[in-house]
């Protein structure tokens, strides 16, 4: 491991990848301030950016765009009370009133240490979880492997279906049929080509990416009428006041920023959780350990509510990689996203990875540790600067996503069918988002469509096309099992729990 | 009969599903192929079921959580303009060449978004597509094929 390590922190520590690690951060910050923007969007702006860099530079980039990006939601939670991403809803809590009481300086700069500290014991905890889950996971056989997509997408669309579970379950299926257009991997027999050789490789990631986010994204704001930028053209440099901690404040994160860590891996390693439930436990969490005059603080400007979500979010962050790294099964949309410009790439992430691209499996981790650190020291002192650069005004911020979507998907192919297609889609997203129609787990349908064709096809072949694969072993019971629990349960919320 | 959006775009999705299932079955598989345990229409096939049973469900069972949308309220203009826009933009691509067509939307979107301040939007049109046509070639070596440029001889 310790060689792994030296490894990964020679290529992370290499010129380049430190300059990718500031750009992702910064660039990353910038996006994820933006309200509606989140760590999805940025990612995807970057993917066609990444594809003339090795794997490694490429990877060490969005991983530094998607830690920005979560911190760049902090900081719009706390200065306008608009969280550019849902994992940085519970720091809005405290955060906000903590700003208006003129101390948003210190507010900020709370989330950052905590941010800093969660990341950094999540990643030790992913130094150590991470080869020894390899290991194990070498024993799953493509039945475990099946059950455990399906696990990943029912989870997803349980957590982000916002109770309309059968809408989100509708959008899986839909990623899975956009999966499956294009040449059969096997036989290569043409499927829903239509005799259209642009569709004979099937649908590009990126296209799909990049339409039903950042496209359907800026689209959606112009749709609803919506002006992301406006309250931060109120934002003034004098009023963020201090980013100094008293010794009583810094007293108090220090008990919250372990319990909060320990909670927001767990949570994030969880396929479909993420950093919003674990922010949210985190919050709660907190609540319930602290002494009654402290809870009273709760929603008026608490150093620990601040503190708790902070740290689990980041936390969940890096055990989000966990399975993405070890199993090559992404559990959120963000690292489905980075699942699929990992097979762009054409590096298949799961327990070999471990074996056959060490320099790639241990610079991730490194530079994610790295990234923590560019967070602290470069964007904390920059916030008042970087948040002036969010007054730009949507006439001019819309316009430019739009033209980095198209510019994106114009160079992975270099034709207009693309580009019509792409602006299909994202019209499509964005009416399906404005009625709720998740599109995370439609993503990650997506990038998983492939393997779970692939898994199910050698678990049907094995068994002569009995289905009696899915309570063969103990392990696939265990997780058809699971997929059963969270099925039954989400079908017992939506129509029994508010009749009783 | 009042039938809700959500309802509706559920109704479109099982219409979807059921041609998708068609054309699932319409797929040609290789004769020795045709009785195995698993083809190449296998997986779509459960993925065409797996959608009408959705789309079935959430049409049939009461909405728990109904998505309220005041349609009065969306700005339909700006939103259809930016679409023709973006479908321009994929008709002038490949003559035009990308810097002229990728300036023009730019120009154009703005001014379709209400913005007016001439000298920033000849700024973040025409110069800015040219460094970052520049930082394409300088940095990562992508080529694009430009018939404007090249007619006023400025790429070979």
């Amino acid at each position: 491991m310790i060689e792994g390590i030296l490894i990964g922190l020679q290529t992370a520590l290499s010129f380049k990848n430190l300059m990718m690690v500031m750009i992702g951060c910064f660039s990353g910050t910038i996006i994820g301030m933006l309200p509606g923007l989140g760590p999805m969007t940025a990612i995807a702006l970057m993917i066609p950016i990444t594809y003339g860099f090795d794997p490694s530079t490429g990877l060490i980039l969005m991983a530094g765009v998607y830690y920005g990006a979560v911190f760049g939601g902090s900081t719009s939670s706390i200065l306008i009370n608009a969280p550019g991403v849902p994992g940085t809803v519970a720091t809005s809590f405290d955060g906000y009133p903590m700003a208006q009481q003129g101390k948003a300086g210190k507010a900020l700069a709370i989330a950052a240490y905590s941010s800093f500290a969660g990341g950094t014991i999540s990643a030790i905890f992913l130094l150590i979880a991470a080869p020894s889950l390899s290991l194990v996971s070498l024993s799953f056989r493509s039945p475990d492997y099946f059950g455990l997509m399906i696990l990943g997408l029912t989870a997803v669309a349980a957590f982000s279906s916002k109770g309309n579970f059968l809408k989100a379950m509708m959008m899986v299926v839909l990623g899975l049929m956009l999966a499956s257009v294009g040449q059969d991997t096997l036989s290569d027999i043409p499927r829903f080509t239509f005799d259209n050789m642009n569709l004979s490789d099937g649908i590009s990631f990126v296209l799909v990416v990049m339409a039903t986010f950042a496209m359907s994204e800026a689209l959606t704001i112009i749709f609803k009428a919506n002006d992301p930028t406006k309250a931060a053209k109120q934002i003034s440099l004098s009023q963020l006041g201090s980013i100094k901690l008293d010794k009583d404040e810094t007293k108090k994160m220090v008990t919250t920023i372990p319990r909060s860590s320990v909670l927001g891996f767990i949570i994030g390693v969880l396929p479909g959780a993420g950093a919003t439930i674990a922010s949210f436990l985190a919050y709660g969490m907190e609540r319930n350990f602290v002494n009654d005059e402290e809870k009273q603080k709760f929603g008026k400007g608490s150093v620990n509510g601040i503190a708790a979500p902070e740290t689990a979010n980041n936390a969940a962050c890096s055990g989000s990689f966990v399975p993405l790294l070890t199993l090559g099964i992404p559990g959120s949309g963000t690292t489905a996203v980075m699942l699929g410009a990992l097979l762009g790439f054409g590096i298949q992430p799961g327990p070999r990875l471990y074996q056959t691209n060490p320099e790639i499996f241990w610079s991730v981790i490194m530079s994610m540790y790295i990234g923590m650190v560019v967070l602290l020291i470069l964007n904390l002192p920059l916030i008042p600067y970087i948040a002036r650069v969010l007054a730009t005004p949507r006439t001019f911020l819309i316009p430019l996503i739009l033209f980095f979507s198209l510019t994106g998907v114009y160079l992975m192919s270099f034709n207009n069918f693309d580009i019509y297609m792409m602006i299909g889609i994202a019209v499509v997203a964005t009416v399906l988002r404005l009625y709720d129609f998740p599109m995370p787990p439609l993503i990650l349908a997506f990038v998983l469509g492939g393997l779970m064709e692939e898994n199910l096809r050698r678990s049907l072949l094995i068994s002569d096309g009995s289905w009696s694969f899915m309570w063969d072993r103990p392990l696939t019971i265990v997780i058809m099992l699971t997929i059963i629990f969270i099925v039954g349960w989400q079908i017992y919320k939506s129509f029994f729990k508010k009749k009783l | 009969m009042k039938i809700s959006p959500s309802k509706l775009i559920s109704l479109l999705f099982f219409v979807f599903s059921g041609y998708y299932l068609y054309t699932a079955y319409q797929i040609q598989v290789f004769a020795f192929d045709e009785n195995a345990p698993f083809n190449a229409k296998t997986f779509p096939i459960y993925l065409g079921f797996a959608g009408l049973v959705f789309s079935a469900l959430y049409i049939i069972l009461p909405e728990t959580n109904p998505t309220n949308v005041d349609l009065k309220v969306l700005d339909y203009k700006k939103t259809i303009g930016l679409v023709i826009l973006m479908i321009l933009y994929g008709l002038t691509i490949l003559r035009a060449g990308y810097f002229l067509s990728t300036s023009i939307f730019l120009v154009a979107s703005y001014i379709i978004l209400g913005e007016r301040k001439w000298i920033w939007i000849f700024i973040l049109s025409f110069p800015f597509v040219a460094i970052f046509m520049y930082l394409l070639h300088g940095l990562l070596n992508i080529y694009l094929r430009d018939p404007f440029l090249k007619y006023i001889g400025i790429m070979g």
